[in-house]
């Protein structure tokens, strides 16, 4: 029979992604491990209901739910489990939410460890959502830890969707696929930190179409690449009415690591105002003096300077 | 005491040297307020980098009570003692100023404590502990907060590259108070006849060499040409 406790290194694993140290006893959430449902707790404001055709959940926020979470966390301790799971996530108008979502994987062995995370949000209007993805790998440095997330996300009238992605150590490829459409008065703000060492590879890929006037979208990406991982950054942002998108990739690169950056914005209207910014090299000797002067020594500025950076 | 003996820097460029310093000899005795001053270009900035050791000296030693620290790494020196004020504080991004006073201290402070060196060079302390320090912050702003990282350092030699800069008109007298109730040492970088005039000892480079040593009365006569024409009054 499953077991319906955790063990300490996925105790471990669900705190670093979600914060929770134990499967909760209050609060909305569904834990996954494995491929199948753990726990789950709704409340008459959130219901999660499990998709029929696939595997996936259906995360459904009525209209006016205020100061409430979520927490989805996908754990991955089975060596060699492949998953791929479906989730959407209805939220209605004048919402406010976190979603705390995320996948932890342990794996030391010679097989591969894989999630596909295909997530749709359909946010309504006057609607604030901040979503919470980190992802994360523990193990023996070899073996293949692979997260493949996707995310569409389709932004009604004046609301806010703000998305922090965090991929620390130990995955050991990612291709990450986000999409959006932004309604008039709405805003899209993306924080991703990336953190690839080893051979890892990542590739981020950014489509946002800014469709109603008024629409925002800002993203800001901090990449450090160690060892000999590759980082591959594309962005595009098309702008289809007067709008405004920005984004920024900002890149540190250590040893014989590489990253690359392709920026893409096209503007279709004459009130579309866009900037791409992109700066990529090494630690700064300026920044690494200045922590030394305070008495660190070379490895440990280089340390705080990059903690910061991903923070 | 800091003791530098024939100092000498210089930089090769197109095949060409450059002498940028030109033996260079000091004695700085404990608890001095020393003010460099001199024209821009003349040499101040690089002489205070090679004290802390951001960039190696050609030729020349360097005593730190009597040590010889002329080889020793940027980190070392901090150990022994030197703290740094740059003319241009480095930005970062991510770290804030509660992170960057913690690296100084070497511990963790509590929000008071972070707080305090905060207030000592007049900034409203709670507004600042949590910012990131990036280049959204103003000019003066980032002076003060480079300010607040040497006290928070709490060495015994402390080398300040034109604090004042930025530095509304006035903030300066607190500044001025600030060097003066330090019961440490100072080398400070100025162009202000306010601290030139309160300095233990003055010292006026003039391309890449010292021209005179003394107290502000001691100099008054080759200062007159700075006087109007480099030096503001305050
Ligand atoms: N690496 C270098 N290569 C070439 N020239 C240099 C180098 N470093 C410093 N210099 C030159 O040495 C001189 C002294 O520079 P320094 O920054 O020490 O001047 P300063 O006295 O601090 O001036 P300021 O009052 O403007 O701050 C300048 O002419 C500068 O251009
Ligand atoms: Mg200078």
């Amino acid at each position: 029979m499953e077991s319906k406790t955790l063990t300490e290194q996925e105790k471990s694993l669900l705190q670093k992604i979600s914060d929770l140290h134990e499967i909760p006893q209050v609060g909305v959430f569904n834990i996954r491990r494995n491929g199948k449902l753990m726990a789950r707790n709704v409340d008459n404001e959130i219901n999660i209901v499990s998709k029929k055709d696939k595997d996936g959940i259906d995360i459904i926020v009525k209209d006016n739910t205020k100061n409430k979470s979520v927490h989805i966390p996908v754990l991955l301790s089975q060596e060699g489990f492949e998953d791929m799971v479906y989730n959407d996530f209805y939220i209605g108008d004048n919402c406010d939410v976190l979603i705390v979502a995320g996948c932890g994987i342990h794996n030391a062995s010679a097989k591969k460890s894989r999630h596909n995370g295909i997530h749709s949000f359909h946010i309504g209007n006057n609607s604030h959502v901040k979503y919470v993805e980190r992802h994360l790998g523990t193990g023996k440095n070899k073996a293949k830890r692979i997260l493949d997330p996707v995310t569409s996300v389709e932004i009604k009238k004046n609301s806010i969707f703000e998305m922090e992605t965090v991929q620390l150590s130990g995955v050991s490829s990612a291709k990450r696929i986000t999409k959006a459409v932004v309604g008039e008065g709405s805003s899209l703000i993306i924080n991703e930190k990336i953190l690839t060492e080893n051979s890892a590879h990542a590739t981020t890929n950014f489509e946002v179409v800014l469709a109603g006037d008024n629409s925002k979208v800002d993203v800001v990406s901090h990449a450090v690449a160690k060892d000999k991982s590759k980082q591959n950054f594309v962005s595009k942002v098309i702008g289809k009415a007067k709008c405004f998108g920005h984004v920024e990739c900002d890149g540190i690169l250590c040893e014989q690591a590489q990253i690359s950056s392709t920026p893409q914005i096209i503007a279709q209207n004459r009130d579309a105002s866009l900037v791409h910014e992109a700066a990529i090299g090494k630690i700064s000797q300026d920044q690494q003096n200045k922590l030394m002067t305070m008495g660190l020594t070379a490895q440990e500025a280089e340390k705080a300077i990059i903690n910061g950076f991903l923070k | 005491m800091l003791e530098i003996k024939h100092l000498n820097y210089s930089v090769v460029e197109d095949g060409n040297t450059i002498d940028i310093l030109k033996d260079i000899n000091l004695k700085i005795d404990d608890k001095e307020l020393v003010v460099i001053t001199g024209q821009n270009g003349s040499g101040k900035s690089t002489l205070a980098k090679i004290l802390m050791g951001i960039i190696p000296a050609t030729s020349g030693k360097i005593f730190l009570n009597g040590k010889d620290i002329t080889d020793l790494s940027i980190t070392d020196r901090a150990r022994l003692g030197i703290a740094y004020a740059f003319q241009q504080p480095t930005v970062f991004k991510g770290l804030t100023v509660k992170d960057l006073i913690d690296i100084a201290t070497g511990d963790t402070n509590t929000v008071a404590s972070a707080c305090d060196y905060l207030s000592r060079v007049g900034l409203c302390a709670r507004e600042y502990i949590n910012r990131e320090v990036n280049s959204k912050l103003s000019g003066g702003e980032l002076k003060r907060i480079e300010l607040a990282l040497l006290l928070a350092r709490g060495a015994e030699l402390n080398i300040c590259d034109e604090p004042e800069a930025g530095i509304d008109l006035w903030s300066f007298d607190a500044l001025v108070n600030l060097f003066q109730n330090e019961k440490r040492t100072f080398v400070v970088i100025s162009h202000q006849r306010k601290l030139i005039e309160i300095a233990s000892k003055v010292i006026l480079m003039e391309k890449g060499k010292i021209k005179k040593v003394g107290t502000f009365g001691q100099m008054s006569e080759c200062m007159q040409p700075l006087a109007c024409d480099k030096l503001e009054g305050v």
